[in-house]
């Protein structure tokens, strides 16, 4: 057989067909079809991490993480139900309030992917009561400020600096809700690491947790990624 | 065996440089005994400084971060100073009802201390802990995460304050305070006479690891820790996997709370649970063997270090078992730090390895791609006594017992409102009313079945049976009579979810913490029905998203006992439309102060 003859494996992701390569995750496949399955803790450069669950889908009727699940000939996939989008609103609500997010005065606002996908799924309100964490931010490193009240544990900073930095200079710490980052230095200050502003773990971040100093809205709010874009848009998914 | 180091606490600043450096060899600097090394290293010095996390970081080649991302996953495991004395009351619904709460009151008023919170002196901490697995002769304590007191009551809680404030070593407090009862109030094949040691591996052996396997196969055995998978099933996956090698694991992870029996089986048992690993080495065709004790049971690990040395001695374990050229198998140890995920198999497996107990993303399953990436099959204690009555009397046999899709006995851990507390085996297909009568359980309202994360049955339920087709259970059996309201049932088992949640999932970590938060709510006499269609959107929303088990099943308890015990929650109602989390008039008390009025118009609408 020819090449061209060979079918192209699929499945079906709200009743249309997605092709996928063999290793394929549900979402990586729909990623690089170009369709929308929202998302937080996963990003294309990195392994699945499956922690946020904003990428819940049901395969055949069951739930699971599109980011984890691996993708099969004939499987149906449902994304964009009813159900499914209250779910991830919930999910959204959560870690909103689980964190101390204050979209007006953030820095990352129009660039933050956590709020970029609360306005796509339509989340109005926290519809959950605050839980105010006490979460000191870290400014003591020169290029880069750390504030913690914005983290969602997607854990990308980990693995940026890990996995392409090589470097380490995040980690998980705590459980539960005590569940936090910390930085690896007899301190546990940033400024006694040997991170930079050329780390891919220094831009990864898709909230306001680790910013670089100085530049604070050098981009008008108005004229940002998610002015401009959605969190559907194929190019703008992520953000960063 | 473990040598047990004399503590102390009043240099705790200072690093044992040497000692760690004896514990780092003694783990050949392996990154991979993390758990274990953060866990010895605590027994040392009672927490572990910041510079004790560099020390082990910088021996095993890792960052000081990740080993503290390791050390503070586990609730045993302390980066503050606990005092020379670490007071645990158990936590569990069973303890409360036997007045575990007060008890715990009254001690930190004899010793001054606030719950949670060191003394000033740095001589003591009182906190709770989940479930310790002797909820048939609580209230208990774990103290040291060395030591466990049962049978607590105001006299005991009194001589206890007075010992930690005379400064006595725990070891000289009374010998009959730390002993534990094993109950075995019914006894069937498990718990009846004891197999002699080596007939069912030699059993094993006279079939052949493939003959065997299909024994295990035929007989339908299946898991006994809640899941159920086919125990044969799995073994045979686990043969079939690729890999250099294959692992043994029995899930001594007992955290449910609630279930005991494994306790039991540990200690009387102990042969029989190594006796079936080794069966199911040999079916797999294993050489390596770990037996994950749960923190709570680190008073049983001499005993288990024990019966171990005496089967390698037997040639029970270890090279060329009974003669056999090539039959080689050896069992470890490790302790937990007080995790009830890692009961999960894939985070039992991250903890073996060293690391925080988050489950792991399946597939691929542990059978094919468990420890270090080798196929490894994890069961339950109980798993492998029946494992090796398998092997030894064969599958018709077993299978003779029970009913046709639920084989065998089952062990019951019985607490709470009965007579007889203790541990009850029965062929599966028992009546859950039948249990009731022999435990001795009068006026009874509800049953939690399987633990927290089971089934709560009320009283028309009484006729369904023990069995994976209609009652299926890990082995947690707490009986409620009328007198208990169920609604502080399942408000203790919301309060141990958020407790244990590992933190990874967002629904899990931030859900759990939500349900209490409604509860406690309710608590407070501030609930509406607004409130419990709250509760039943985060049940649905658990039960879809979460990443494992333990999420899933958070709000089993809550689902169970709205639906089966509504007016339990009616009764803490305020109203049937809205209520805040906060009390608004309350709110405005310091502008009334400010202002100096208290006319009704400086109060809201309908409050006096």
């Amino acid at each position: 057989m020819k090449p061209a003859d060979v079918p192209v494996p699929s499945f079906t992701l709200d009743g249309e067909d997605v092709a996928f390569q063999p290793g394929d995750t549900l979402l990586q496949a729909a990623r690089r079809a170009g369709r929308y399955i929202p998302h937080l803790c996963w990003h294309p450069e990195f392994r699945a991490h499956g922690s946020c669950r904003i990428c819940i889908v049901t395969v055949d009727g069951r739930p699971g993480a599109a980011c984890t699940v691996l993708a099969a000939p004939g499987l149906e996939v449902k994304c964009h139900t009813e159900e499914l989008h209250a779910h991830r609103k919930t999910l959204l609500q959560m870690l909103f309030v689980e964190g101390n997010h204050f979209c007006p005065s953030c820095e990352k606002s129009g660039n933050c992917l956590l709020q970029a996908t609360a306005y796509e799924i339509g989340m109005e309100g926290p519809h959950f009561e605050e839980f105010y964490p006490d979460r000191p931010v870290d400014a003591s490193h020169p290029d880069i400020l750390l504030d913690f009240n914005r983290c969602i544990l997607c854990e990308l900073c980990v693995r940026a600096s890990r996995d392409v930095d090589g470097k380490s200079v995040f980690a998980i710490a705590g459980h539960g809700m005590g569940t936090h980052l910390v930085v690896n230095s007899d301190s546990g200050r940033l400024a006694d690491t040997d991170i930079t502003l050329a780390d891919r773990a220094a831009s990864v971040c898709p909230v306001g947790v680790i910013l670089p100093k100085r530049r604070g809205f050098v981009v008008p709010i108005g004229r940002r990624r998610y002015d401009e874009h959605t969190a559907a848009d194929g190019a703008t998914q992520e953000a960063s | 065996m473990t040598h047990v180091p004399t503590v102390s606490y009043d240099d705790a600043g200072a690093l044992p440089v040497e000692r760690l450096d004896l514990l780092l060899a003694a783990h050949h600097h392996d990154r991979h005994q993390l758990v274990q090394l953060l866990r010895e290293a605590q027994e040392l010095q009672g927490w572990l400084p910041r510079a004790t996390l560099a020390h082990l970081a910088r021996g095993l080649g890792m960052t000081q971060a990740q080993v503290e991302g390791v050390a503070g996953f586990y609730r045993f495991l302390h980066m503050r100073p606990m005092g020379r004395y670490r007071v645990l009351f158990s936590d569990n619904i069973t303890d409360r009802m036997l007045g575990s709460e007060a008890l715990m009151g009254e001690l930190c008023e004899l010793l001054r201390v606030v719950p949670g919170r060191l003394r000033d002196d740095g001589r003591v901490s009182v906190d709770k802990t989940s479930c310790t697995g002797l909820c048939d002769q609580g209230p208990a304590l774990l103290i040291d995460h060395r030591h466990v007191i049962t049978r607590l009551d105001g006299e005991r809680v009194a001589r206890i304050a007075s010992l930690i404030d005379a400064g006595v070593p725990v070891d000289e407090w009374p010998a009959q305070w730390f002993r534990v009862v094993d109950n075995v109030r019914r006894a069937d094949v498990l718990l009846g006479a004891p197999l002699r040691k080596g007939d069912a591996i030699a059993a094993a052996v006279g079939r052949g690891p493939l003959m065997l396997l299909e024994e295990i196969k035929r007989s339908h055995l299946r898991g006994r820790g809640g899941a159920g998978y086919v125990t044969g099933r799995k073994w045979e996956l686990c043969r079939q996997a690729a890999g250099d090698t294959r692992i043994v694991v029995c899930n001594a992870d007992e955290g449910e709370p609630g279930t005991f029996k494994d306790r039991v089986l540990l200690t009387r048992h102990a042969d029989l649970v190594f006796e079936g690993m080794t069966v199911a080495a040999l079916a797999i065709g294993a050489r390596r063997g770990f037996v994950y004790l749960r923190g709570e049971y680190r008073y049983l690990l001499d005993h288990l270090h024990r019966v171990l040395q005496h089967r390698r001695d037997a040639h029970l374990l270890g090279l060329a078992i009974q003669g056999v050229d090539g039959f080689d198998f050896d069992i470890d140890i490790h302790v937990g730090a007080g995790a009830y995920v890692c009961g999960e198999e894939s985070a039992l497996i991250e903890s073996l390895e060293g690391r925080r107990g988050t489950p792991r993303i399946r597939p691929p399953f542990p059978v094919e791609c468990g420890y270090l990436g080798q196929p490894t099959t994890v069961n339950n204690v109980e798993t492998y006594c029946a494992a090796a009555h398998v092997a030894l009397h064969g599958a018709p046999w077993w299978s003779s017992l029970g009913t046709p899709k639920s084989t065998g006995t089952k062990i019951h851990s019985v607490s709470g409102d009965c007579e007889r507390p203790g541990i009850y085996e029965y062929p599966y297909g028992t009546r859950i009313g039948r249990i009731l009568e022999d435990c001795g359980a009068l006026d009874t309202q509800a049953v939690q079945v399987g633990g927290p994360s089971g089934i709560c049955l009320s009283a028309f339920e009484f006729g369904r049976r023990i069995a994976f087709e209609d009652v299926p259970t890990a082995g947690a059996f707490m009986v409620f009579d009328r007198t208990r309201d169920m609604f502080d049932v399942a408000h203790n088992f919301a309060q141990f979810f958020a407790h244990e949640s590992c933190g990874f999932c967002t629904p899990c970590r931030v859900g759990t913490a939500l349900v209490v938060k409604r509860m406690d709510k309710l608590v407070a006499g501030r609930g509406s029905r607004h409130d419990i269609d709250v509760l039943f959107e985060l049940d649905k929303l658990m039960h879809t998203a979460t990443h494992c088990g333990l999420g899933g099943a958070a709000c089993n308890p809550l689902r169970d006992t709205i639906a089966k015990f509504r007016p339990a929650y009616e009764q803490h109602l305020k109203s049937l439309y809205f209520e805040p989390g906060f009390d608004l008039d309350a709110e405005l008390s310091i502008a009334r102060r400010m202002t100096g009025r208290d006319d009704p118009a400086a109060h809201m609408e309908g409050t006096p």
